[in-house]
């Protein structure tokens, strides 16, 4: 990090952003104890994946999309899926394909979670550079999260074949499904990975907790009884209620050349937040008992606006994602086929789900053979990178009094709150790298 | 000869991707710990904060070159380096990105941005052997977790990798699985593909395709005739996340309705 102190002027700076996904900057200017800038920099070379998705077939959205994100990619495939589904007039709303939607994104879920709370987050909290760095003082606590990463992934390999970018998910289902018995092996080790979830809560909750609250307009999906994950109403706390059809027409994304980013804000009232707060504040009622009790156990209030405990409300997630994809895997009879058929037609569809950080919106037109027209992807962090320089904002005011070291590791640890994926934000954002010179070699080299 | 007892450092450095590569590592759940109590992880943005100097002993190297900027920090990142490896399609082959080393790079730049004129990037993506020596190359989008272990063991016990370089098809008769082509005509890139996955597609009751590019000697025009497919499928078949890889881009180049 480059400290650049004056009597009157201070600028915290950190060139590489470590412990998130993909290649992003923080710069932040104070005059006094005001500040003046805050921009979240992203640097990431674009990919341009709406645009080579132009002339593609319909089916080859979930191999494609998935390479948008390595930490996600079920989340990809399954927007991707649902809203080619969408246009061909399919939706897969109910029984069995669906419960093998949902448990295969619990397992995502599961070890995204885990990955964010253990090796990127908790880090931060507890003053260490990483989660092996942590391991040397605390290895039960390591081993902990990696056990816990290791049952979510080993749920999305069953299904999908591998961990990352799994080759199982297609267009209308899956192209084999797995028995019973196949899935009931998990039973045990998600038994455990329960425990671990819990055991998580109580981990996390006694972390040391620095003590912002923030006015966010939260927006996430909103499912008739399950708590949000592959489908759903778009909604918020402040009036929006809408089909994922009309996302375009309420959020709207501007290209803002001195964040270097494209930003979506809520039409006529801007910044929103995306992501695990925001479903926890929405759909409380939603979480599973297991889950609301392990939340009331620790003391986190039902309404939660303090962006630091997301980490806690991160465990309480997983303890969900566990207590239902063993529910799943009880009540699982295979489906007679593992897809529908899907016809292509010429036509737009629209499909949203909750990636582990937040929703994650595809659109698509298609012509009558189902070769794809136009694609539009609009991933969490774009949706949140806004919030996050408001976080930023707040963080400073409040504890400008930090020396700069302490009040730079302070927002690095504001931005890890919402666990940035920039290498899903990239194709879509803009490119001017205006790169102060670090002088360490190492840094010079990302 | 007295030898100061030093761990051998590790790097991890990321160009265009998306970041599963390197996420292979912490994948490795069970010997995480393990590796890192016989290798100083001396440089992995994604895992750490902590960024110590080179040179380095090991530098895995993931994504791929598209712009000036990136062209220009991968020769400083192989002057840091004793041995080089690149992990994954996109260092190895370019990645899916080199879609656009096929197309108009402008009107890609419309499609996606609001504002073409801040883009800077290059009119191609393409692997880090085109712009630097590379000792090593690991295949696959992404990377299989159980090679990148052989790997790493192997620079640590001081032996050369034991990696396979047949196709997948090889693989799959090795399973057991029952071939998806001959059976049901599942078009499937398996005879052309190089291993490294254990077969996974036809495993699951759909055909291969290429995610580990093309093997060492393949002969995919010779498939091609076998897959049943009309021309405009099949170049989008080999068009995928190798799509730059030699092999793959001269059929898919010869399956062009006009062909360049």
């Amino acid at each position: 990090m480059s400290l650049i102190t004056d009597s009157a002027e201070r600028t915290l700076r950190v060139d590489y952003l470590a412990r998130v996904e993909g290649e992003g900057a923080m710069y932040i200017k104070l005059s006094g104890n005001e500040v003046q800038d805050v921009r979240l920099r992203i640097y990431e070379p674009p990919r341009f994946f709406e645009a080579f998705l132009r002339g593609r077939a319909f089916t080859e959205v979930p191999d494609i999309a998935a390479r948008i994100c390595g930490i996600c990619p079920i989340a990809y495939q399954t927007s991707g899926a649902r809203a080619i589904e969408d246009a061909c007039g399919v939706a897969i709303d109910d029984g069995p394909i669906r419960d093998l939607r949902r448990l295969i994104y619990c397992g995502e879920w599961i070890e995204s979670h885990a990955l964010h709370v253990y090796a990127l987050h908790a880090p931060d909290f507890l003053g260490y550079q990483s989660m092996i760095e942590l391991a040397a003082d605390h290895p039960q606590v390591a081993e902990q999260g990696l056990a816990l990463k290791k049952t979510g992934n080993r749920l999305v390999a069953l299904i999908g074949g591998r961990e990352i970018h799994p080759i199982n998910m297609r267009v209308g289902g899956f192209y084999r499904v797995p028995s019973r018995t196949e899935l009931l092996a998990l039973r045990d080790p998600l038994q455990q990975a329960l425990e671990q979830s819990l055991a998580t809560v109580r981990f996390v909750a006694q972390l040391p907790m620095p003590d912002v609250t923030r006015d966010f307009e939260f927006v996430c999906l909103r499912d008739g009884e399950l708590y949000p994950i592959d489908r759903g109403r778009i909604v918020s706390d402040r009036g929006l209620d809408i089909e994922p059809a009309q996302f375009a027409r309420n959020i709207v994304e501007e290209h803002v050349q001195h964040s270097n980013a494209l930003h979506a804000r809520i039409r006529e009232r801007g910044a929103y937040l995306t992501g695990p707060l925001a479903r926890y504040n929405l759909c409380y009622d939603q979480l599973r008992p297991l889950a609301r009790e392990a939340a009331a156990e620790v003391g986190l209030d039902r309404s939660c606006r303090n962006p630091f405990q997301s980490i806690i409300v991160r465990a309480v997630e997983l303890v969900d994602a566990c207590d239902e994809a063993l529910e799943l895997i009880e009540r699982y009879e295979p489906p007679d086929r593992p897809a529908l058929e899907v016809q292509p037609r010429r036509g737009v569809g629209h499909g949203v789900s909750e990636a582990p950080r937040g929703m994650l919106y595809h659109r698509y037109e298609l012509d009558d053979d189902g070769t794809i027209l136009d694609a539009r992807i609009v991933p969490p962090t774009s949706q949140n990178q806004l919030a996050i320089e408001e976080d930023l904002r707040a963080v400073v005011d409040r504890y400008h009094d930090l020396d700069d070291e302490e009040l730079g590791l302070r927002c690095e640890q504001a931005i890890r709150n919402h666990d940035p994926c920039i290498s899903c934000a990239t194709h879509f954002l803009q490119l001017t790298v205006e790169r102060e010179d670090p002088s360490p070699v190492a840094a010079e080299l990302g | 000869m007295a030898v100061a007892v030093k761990k051998p450092t590790l790097a991890v450095f990321k160009f265009a991707s998306c970041d599963g590569c390197q996420l292979t590592l912490l994948d490795c759940e069970d010997e995480l710990l393990a590796i890192a109590g016989r290798i100083e992880i001396a440089n992995f943005l994604e895992a750490s904060s902590a960024v110590g100097p080179g040179p380095y002993d090991i530098a895995l190297v993931e994504g791929s070159i598209t712009t000036a900027h990136d062209a220009e920090r991968i020769r400083k990142v192989r002057a840091q380096s004793k041995m080089l490896i690149t992990i994954g399609a996109c260092a190895t082959a370019g990645g899916i990105q080199a879609l656009r080393n096929f197309a108009d790079v402008d009107e890609f730049t419309r499609v996606v941005y609001a504002s073409p004129d801040y883009i800077s990037t290059l009119r191609t993506s393409t692997a880090i052997s085109d712009h630097v020596p590379v000792d090593f190359e690991l295949r696959g989008c992404p990377i299989d977790k159980r090679v990148l272990i052989e790997v790493v063991s192997s620079l640590l016990a001081g032996r050369g990798p034991r990696v396979r370089s047949h196709s997948v098809c090889v693989e799959c008769k090795r399973r057991g699985t029952v071939c998806v082509m001959v059976s049901r005509g599942t078009p499937c890139l398996g005879p052309v593909t190089h291993a490294g996955c254990g077969a996974l597609c036809p495993a699951y009751d759909r055909g291969c395709y290429g995610c580990f590019g093309p093997q060492e000697t393949p002969r995919p025009q010779s498939l091609s005739t076998w897959l049943g497919l009309q021309d405009r499928d099949l170049v989008r078949l080999y068009r995928t996340f190798n799509a730059n890889a030699k092999a793959f881009k001269e059929v898919s180049q010869a399956h062009e309705p006009h062909h360049r």
